[in-house]
């Protein structure tokens, strides 16, 4: 009983631990531009697949890492650069479809470079599972949390504490605000893409060795960072990492105690219930506007 | 009074680009790709009365379309109803299911909103592919024909001249819609939701309303559809169809009837002229909504009617 | 001498000429194609379109079928079956094709055969489940195993092992949902008892919970998983992961060497039924299937540097099975293509020996699936 619980709970905290990365990254960006970004699902996906392509090519999983997540950010700053500073003021409905357009492209790239085969990376450590009260973790496991964690505390030292960080958090409450004290507000959106794209491409890093990795996989991910951001309150990095957490565990349990069929309707579900009863998520601030 | 002549003279320019079409059409194929383009048509008109004129976004129409088509599919495949009896029961139900999500959706703002309809579409999806028993699961379900008044609709030519009517009726009926004295808070709405509401508008009931007359019109063509082309799966209600049905919608031009159905010719021939790219089409898909939405935010139709009235001026 | 010489090189230059123009003054044989190389099934419909491609080439440079060049004519339906459904009618009406190579998923398959049906146009579909041959339409052939001869393939080698209480994991794709519809329906002839029914999703990334619980019931004798892609190789990752040592199958949908790399040592003792092109080189030297299938790695290999994959096999069987029924009908009639596909006997494809009749349009037996069983990384045939 406890054996089968605890086991829910690892896996749903590791496939929780990349909802969060993605989850943060679009409240990095939706924070300094009021811009969703779908494209976000494939920046994970891009993480795995340069990793794989790099290591593919001979270059030690080390520095295959580190240039992925490169790659990504680059990526990032290329969907600012050509996408989103093109539109402008856009409304809310044009600038969705042009992060769609932006995600097909990426995928579509992937599609055609790295072809439509599933890939896997190898594990960090080895893949001899711990046991723990009857439960098994995988090393890989502990990395993804692990990880993922030392990341969010780095955010919040880079944000609270340095003045890039503070200059972004100023640029996301009050733009104009932002610009009249000096702060170059262009940079910053910039920076933000680069950064979401990093962040998305460590967890999609983390979590290839377990779940593999193909051209698609950034659809769902990306769709469900989205809940997850959308569950904590848009904007919100803490509610960000909470509501990734919290989907990936429901997400787990939904599979082991009521039905594996429906695991993948269970966050689109939840985000109904709750924005039904807190329509500015777990987390959000209720939202002023001007008329 | 010049907005209402224009409007009929646009009428009566789409009567008789539908009466002159087949003239011109060299075989079924070039009559099946109008009856799908008239198909999608008639939804965006309906989602652009949902997210043009009340300006609410909807990332999950395609859910109703795709419940209107498996209703139908599955009341006259597996419960012998008659097909017209069994469209106007779907669209009933969906009626009564927007209606239901309607008030705690619509309180949503932005991108929340955008989030719950989203979350609606995909949870629907997903019913569709599970419940195989009931909807033949991702392998689909045939869909016998279309029974009208002891009629059965087969064959291009048929459908053209069903679809075509279909689309003059929506058209008209959006127009008229938009116009009438009703219609006015309407546009009040799409100007500013406060303003209307300051004046007295019902702003809730007013969206309420047409939320669920697009998802009742969406339903309405899922039925038609599925009959048309005899087989359905849970894809045409998925994320995909949806954004599709938007970009139709923005593409053409929001809160413009007419530039709905451009829209859906722009969009429903893309996959057309893309299928001789080989591997490159999702690619050159992305660029197009890209690019469209970068140059012409505005949506094609406002875009050209801004144009024509500068160079007029 | 010299003069002679090139004067007898410019007659022969002069002939080659005239050849392939006498032969290009027939209309080419015209095949339409609609496959998934796109979308979740992309990389089932990919080596299928490259086979396809690969093999008229080499047969036009062999000089075509009956004097006339073939020409093939492709769409992605982007595993949407409606859109399937539409570039059939742009095959048949617009590009007015000869005969259709048509559907690597099942959906699309039958999105497509009401048309097919009513043009009187003969279809080779790609896809596997049993209910696009039964009941046998006129004009729909297919050319891979079913899933019901997958599972019925399994449970012979579970009832010779003794086991008679199995559980079952299925994909809740197409694919794996009908063959857990087929499994369960040919269980009982086999003497076997499902004492456990569980799903997971084709992109799921964790099976842990769906393990948990099968793991948990008593007297559980073995596992059968139906799926396709990474689903299975995630499924046997999280089974050597909890420790289980559940004896482990698979469908043929993961009769690849793509398997054994995502799936790795966990992969050790799993067994499934599968065409003989993945154990190729193992065959015995007088196996009727050798020569055919190890060209068709060689070729494959030689133009992609890749393995060739079992999906890829369905297609070369269906270009072979309608070109040996173009020839035998001694031209491109429709009807007498179809007569011809439907009296196919004897014909050696990469997946096995056709024999078509009226009353089956899928012309394999269970002999034409080979058991086998990964060990030490690579595939080793069982007996």
């Amino acid at each position: 009983m406890v054996a089968e619980f605890l086991q829910f709970l690892f896996s749903g905290l590791t496939v929780g631990a990349t909802y969060a990365l993605a989850a943060l990254g679009f409240a990095i960006i939706y924070n300094s531009s009021r811009v969703i970004n779908f494209a976000q699902g494939e920046f994970i996906m891009l993480g795995g697949m340069s990793a794989v392509a790099l290591t593919g090519l001979g270059i030690p999983l080390s520095v295959a890492i580190v240039l992925a997540i490169a790659v990504a950010g680059a990526v990032g700053a290329l969907i600012e650069k050509f996408a989103i500073e093109p539109a402008g003021r856009a409304d809310v409905v044009p600038l969705i479809i042009i992060t769609i357009g932006a995600s097909l492209v990426v995928r579509g790239l992937v599609q055609v470079v790295l072809g439509k085969g599933t890939h896997a990376l190898g594990a960090f450590s080895g893949e001899k599972p711990f046991v723990i009260a009857g439960a098994t973790l995988l090393p890989q496991s502990l990395w993804v949390m692990g990880v993922a964690t030392l990341v969010v505390a780095a955010l919040g030292w880079f944000f609270g504490y340095t003045r890039l960080g503070k200059a972004m958090l100023a640029t996301s409450h009050n733009t104009l605000a932002a610009e009249l004290v000096g702060i170059n507000t262009r940079s910053v959106l910039l920076l933000s893409f680069v950064l979401s794209g990093a962040l998305g491409a460590v967890g999609g890093i983390l979590l290839a060795p377990i779940t593999y990795t193909s051209y698609d996989v950034g659809i769902m991910l990306g769709l469900k960072g989205f809940v997850a951001a959308t569950l904590g309150g848009l904007g919100s990095g803490m509610g960000a990492v909470v509501g990734g957490l919290l989907l990936g565990v429901l997400e787990a349990m939904t599979a082991g105690y009521i039905s594996s069929a429906y695991k993948d309707a269970m966050p689109f579900v939840l985000i109904l219930l709750v924005l039904f009863f807190m329509p500015n998520g777990l987390f959000g601030a209720k939202t002023i506007d001007r008329v | 009074m010049n907005k209402l002549s224009s409007s009929t003279l646009g009428l009566l320019v789409l009567a008789a680009v539908l009466l002159c079409l087949p003239l011109v059409l060299p075989n079924t194929f070039y009559y099946d790709v109008a009856i799908r383009i008239a198909i999608n048509a008639v939804v965006a008109i309906g989602l652009n009365l949902l997210i043009g004129y009340t300006g609410q976004i909807s990332l999950g129409h395609a859910g109703f379309f795709g419940l209107g088509a498996y209703a139908s599919a599955i009341l006259t495949s597996r419960y012998g109803w008659p097909s017209a009896l069994a469209l106007v029961a779907a669209a009933s139900a969906i009626a009564l299911l927007a209606l239901l999500v309607a008030r705690p959706v619509l309180r949503l703002k932005g991108h929340y909103l955008a989030m719950a309809t989203l979350g609606l579409g995909i949870i629907i999806m997903i019913v569709l592919t599970n419940e195989s028993a009931f909807t033949g699961g991702p392998d689909g379900l045939a869909v016998p024909a279309l029974v009208l008044f002891g009629w059965e609709v087969s064959g291009e030519k048929s459908w053209y001249a069903v679809c075509a009517v279909a689309l003059l009726l929506m058209a008209w009926t959006a127009i008229n819609l938009i116009n009438a004295p009703g219609g006015r808070s309407l546009q009040a709405i799409h100007g500013s939701e406060i303003a209307a509401f300051a004046v007295g508008v019902d702003v809730t009931a007013m969206k309420i309303r047409v939320f669920v007359l697009s998802a009742v019109i969406a339903s309405v063509m899922g039925s038609l559809s599925a009959h048309y082309v005899g087989f359905i799966t849970p894809g045409i209600a998925g994320f995909h169809h949806s954004i599709e049905l938007v970009t139709m919608v923005v593409l053409g031009g929001m809160a413009s009837v007419f530039g709905s159905i451009v829209g859906a010719v722009l969009l429903t021939l893309l996959p057309q002229f893309l299928s001789t790219l080989e591997g490159w089409e999702t690619v050159a898909f992305g660029l197009v909504l890209m690019a469209s939405m970068i140059f012409l935010p505005k949506g094609v139709v406002p875009t050209l009617r801004a144009r024509l009235r500068r160079g007029a001026a | 001498m010299k003069k002679r010489t090139l004067i007898a090189l410019a007659a022969v230059w002069v002939a080659m000429l005239a050849l392939p123009a006498a032969a290009q003054s027939k209309d080419p044989i015209r095949i339409g194609a609609v496959l998934s190389t796109t979308g979740p099934a992309g990389y089932l419909g990919d080596p299928q379109l490259k086979t396809l491609q690969t093999y008229l080439a080499q047969i036009n440079q062999e000089g075509g079928v009956l004097g006339r060049k073939l020409e093939l004519v492709h769409y992605d339906d982007a595993s949407e079956a409606g859109k399937a459904n539409g570039f059939a009618k742009r095959l048949i009406d617009d590009d007015k094709v000869d005969f259709l190579i048509a559907g690597t998923t099942t959906g699309a398959t039958m999105a497509m055969a009401p048309l097919v049906e009513k043009a009187g146009i003969p279809l080779i579909s790609l896809s596997g489940a049993v209910v696009v041959v039964e009941p046998v339409k006129k004009w729909i052939f297919k050319t891979p195993h079913t899933d019901r001869m997958a599972a019925e393939k399994v449970f012979e080698d579970m009832k010779k092992r003794g086991f008679n209480k199995v559980g079952l994991l299925s994909e809740t794709s197409g694919f794996g949902q009908s063959g857990a519809k087929e499994t369960k329906l040919v269980a009982q002839k086999y003497g076997i008892t499902l004492v456990a029914d569980e799903t997971y999703g084709p992109k799921d990334t964790d099976t842990t919970a769906q393990l948990t619980k099968i793991r948990g019931v008593t007297g559980i004798q073995a596992l059968l998983v139906f799926g396709l892609g990474q689903g299975p190789a995630v499924v046997t990752k999280n089974a050597a992961q909890l420790g289980m040592k559940l004896p482990l199958y698979q469908s043929h949908g993961v009769a690849s060497n793509e398997f054994l790399k995502l799936a790795g040592p966990a992969a050790e003792g799993v067994r499934m039924p599968s065409p003989a092109l993945l154990v190729a080189n193992s065959l015995a030297a007088n196996d009727p299937q050798r020569p055919l299938v190890t060209s068709y790695a060689a070729t494959y290999w030689k133009q992609y540097k890749d393995e060739p994959s079992t999906f890829g096999g369905y297609a070369l069987d269906a270009l072979m099975l309608g070109l040996h029924a173009i020839k035998t009908a001694g031209g491109t009639n429709k009807e007498a293509v179809r007569n011809a596909l439907e009296k196919t006997r004897g014909f050696m494809g990469t997946t096995g020996q056709f024999n078509m009749s009226a009353t089956d349009h899928m012309g394999l037996d269970l002999s034409a699936f080979r058991m086998v069983e990964v060990k030490n990384g690579g595939w080793s045939l069982l007996k």
